[in-house]
């Protein structure tokens, strides 16, 4: 285990490298650049500002300077917002996102599991059709769409919540409903079809043979395996949760890191870009190795053949 | 003896073999959800690119009197020159809804469509080459689809388009492409996958030892041999990745960096929808409508698919 882990800690930072690579060259290969909106902008000014951020040396040299001070743990000055570093962009804005996503996961599995081993159990009764059904609608719209239906209920019409902004204790419950609930349906299917699974094998009926009450064989000899596809989405369920933030940021209007991602984007605003870019990898690296800890330590035979 | 020769005849006839193919898509005829989906998405899609020929509206003509219309009532709004209905009311700028999102529903169908292709093409030539040919070229380019599957790639779709948008425009005179790229460039690593596992189990039978005992090129060998017979699930992931292609495409859209305006997908209609759900509920409505409904459609199509050719999602 410990040596599967060590490997993976090796891979995850030659891919953040990779990452941190490739976007430093891709930003800085495509058209435009940060100072291009600003119209009619004097020459001599554009050169003095391109001087001070360091953007006429060689990419190549320029792309080094930025790593090591990465390494130093400086993500460097943002290009749009002036005399802002990233480093407290990111720290101001990341809570945000990071409250919105784990509540939005946390909705994700509440509601989901119990929905998809409930359907399971009670397989082909309206325990199962009804949650099944509402899962199905749930993975058709996107949260682009519920997003604005829980708005116009919540916000609107019944006035119980804020529409948008990031200003009361009670203002991460639409956005984390909107994320969770479009994942409570993929999670419920899941574990629906994980359960049946493992439900119909030899050694349950074994079990109910032996006369073993039905809760406990739920609960002793089905829920680990059944669960376990549960558990490999997990990885790319956070992930999801992560970007899909850039989304449900944008609806509600909050003042969390995807905004500033897809400002940044749009403003070409270099060093914020590889700055939040390289943060996202490093989530998203990080919360995959969770996720493969959890599917090992669920299925001892992913841990004997790694 | 004649009595013998009717008696037979018959029965052989009823015993023609049945390929698999017809299995399958007796199997698929019985799931009523299934074809009830793909019969649903193919009205929605006679609709959308047939609908706009017979609307008198063009998508991008504005009608300033009749500014965000509820449906049905343009007739009612006084000083209207026109006595057409506008069947699913305006949007903010007095244009159109209903031919607006049938436009749309072309944009978003075609860009799932050929994303999707794009994806497929990628992924199979890359999983096929890598099962086939085995060995330390296999464990390389596996290794590289692990390492991909590690990269955010929601934000490498938005960096392509956004930083390559502008200049396709120039180039191509639509952004259009880059969506197509972009989102083919990221789709294919599952595709690869499972194509790749499928085709290393096909290598090792006999059917395919006795083509190349029999001297047969590899190419000839790939295409002949193997393609068919991992055709099942790569139709069936095919056609779970449409969903999959149109749901990124409307939230690039949704956040503006996919279709441009004035072109229209469901995306960018679903993002006007958002912002004036407080005044016109209309126009979130029926675009996220159509757009559900397809997704719906395709994922009970693909799962009914799945189910019909038996497809088991492949596992390492």
């Amino acid at each position: 285990m410990l040596r599967f882990i060590a490997s993976r800690l090796l891979q995850s930072a030659a891919v953040l490298l990779a990452v941190f690579t490739m976007t430093f060259f891709m930003i800085r290969l495509a058209p435009g650049d940060p100072f291009a909106s600003e119209k009619s902008m004097n020459p001599d000014v554009k050169k003095e500002l391109e001087r001070q951020y360091g953007l006429n040396e060689n990419l190549s040299v320029q792309s080094w300077k930025a790593l090591s001070s990465y390494g130093r743990g400086d993500f460097g000055l943002s290009m749009k917002n002036q005399g802002m570093r990233n480093g407290k962009i990111i720290r101001d804005s990341f809570p945000v996102s990071l409250i919105v996503g784990a509540a939005a996961l946390v909705v994700a599995l509440a509601i989901g599991l119990p929905a998809g081993i409930i359907a399971a159990v009670k397989r082909n009764t309206w325990l199962d059709v009804g949650p099944m059904s509402l899962a199905m609608i749930g993975i058709c719209l996107p949260t682009f769409v519920m997003g604005p239906i829980l708005i116009a209920v919540f916000g609107l019409k019944w006035r119980l919540l804020n529409v948008a902004g990031w200003f009361e204790p009670t203002d991460w419950i639409l956005p984390a409903a909107t994320m969770g609930l479009s994942y409570a349906a993929y999670i419920s299917r899941l574990a629906r079809g994980g359960m049946l699974e493992v439900l119909s094998q030899d050694y349950i009926r074994t079990a109910r043979a032996k006369g073993v009450p039905g809760w406990l064989i739920i609960i002793r000899h089905t829920l680990r395996n059944g669960l376990l596809p549960v558990a490999a989405f997990l990885g790319p369920a956070l992930a999801g949760i992560t970007t899909g933030s850039f989304i449900i940021e944008k609806i509600y209007n909050l003042p969390g890191l995807g905004q500033h991602f897809v400002s940044a984007v749009f403003n070409r605003d270099y060093t914020l870009i590889l700055a939040t870019t390289v943060l996202y990898a490093a989530l998203l690296v990080a919360m995959n190795l969770v996720a493969d800890i959890i599917v090992a330590w669920m299925n001892p035979r992913v841990r004997l053949s790694s | 003896m004649t009595a013998s020769a009717s008696l037979v005849a018959p029965t052989h006839e009823s015993v023609r073999g049945r390929s698999l193919w017809q299995d399958s898509w007796a199997r698929l005829r019985r799931n009523r959800a299934a074809v009830a989906g793909m019969v649903i998405l193919s009205l929605i899609i006679v609709v959308c690119i047939a609908g706009p020929w017979f609307l008198p509206w063009q998508p991008d003509a504005q009608d300033l009197k009749l500014k965000a219309v509820p449906p049905g009532t343009a007739s009612l709004v006084p000083g209207t020159s026109t006595t057409a209905t506008h069947w699913l009311g305006t949007d903010s700028l007095g244009r159109d809804l209903l031919v607006r999102t049938l436009k749309g529903g072309r944009v978003s169908l075609m860009v799932g469509l050929i994303a999707t292709l794009v994806a497929l093409l990628i992924g199979v030539s890359y999983g096929a080459t890598a099962g086939y040919v085995g060995g330390r070229t296999d464990a390389f380019m596996m290794r590289l689809v692990d390492i991909l599957y590690a990269l955010p790639f929601m934000i490498f779709v938005i960096l392509l388009t956004a930083t390559l948008g502008e200049f396709v425009e120039q180039r191509f005179g639509n952004s259009i492409y880059v969506v197509f790229a972009a989102i083919g460039a990221v789709e294919w690593l599952t595709m690869s996958r499972i194509v790749r596992a499928q085709v290393q189990s096909l290598v090792r039978q006999e059917f395919v030892e006795a083509a190349r005992s029999l001297g047969l090129p590899s190419w000839k060998i790939i295409a002949r041999h193997i393609l068919p017979n991992v055709l099942g699930p790569v139709i069936v992931y095919a056609t779970l990745t449409v969903p999959a292609v149109m749901l990124l495409e409307a939230g690039l859209s949704f956040l503006g960096l996919g279709v441009q305006p004035p072109g229209t997908s469901w995306g960018t209609l679903i993002n006007d929808g958002a912002k004036n759900i407080e005044t016109s509920w209309w126009m979130l409505t029926f675009p996220a409508l159509f757009f559900s409904a397809t997704l719906f459609c395709l994922n009970f199509a693909g799962d009914g698919l799945r189910d019909a050719l038996d497809v088991r999602t492949a596992k390492d």
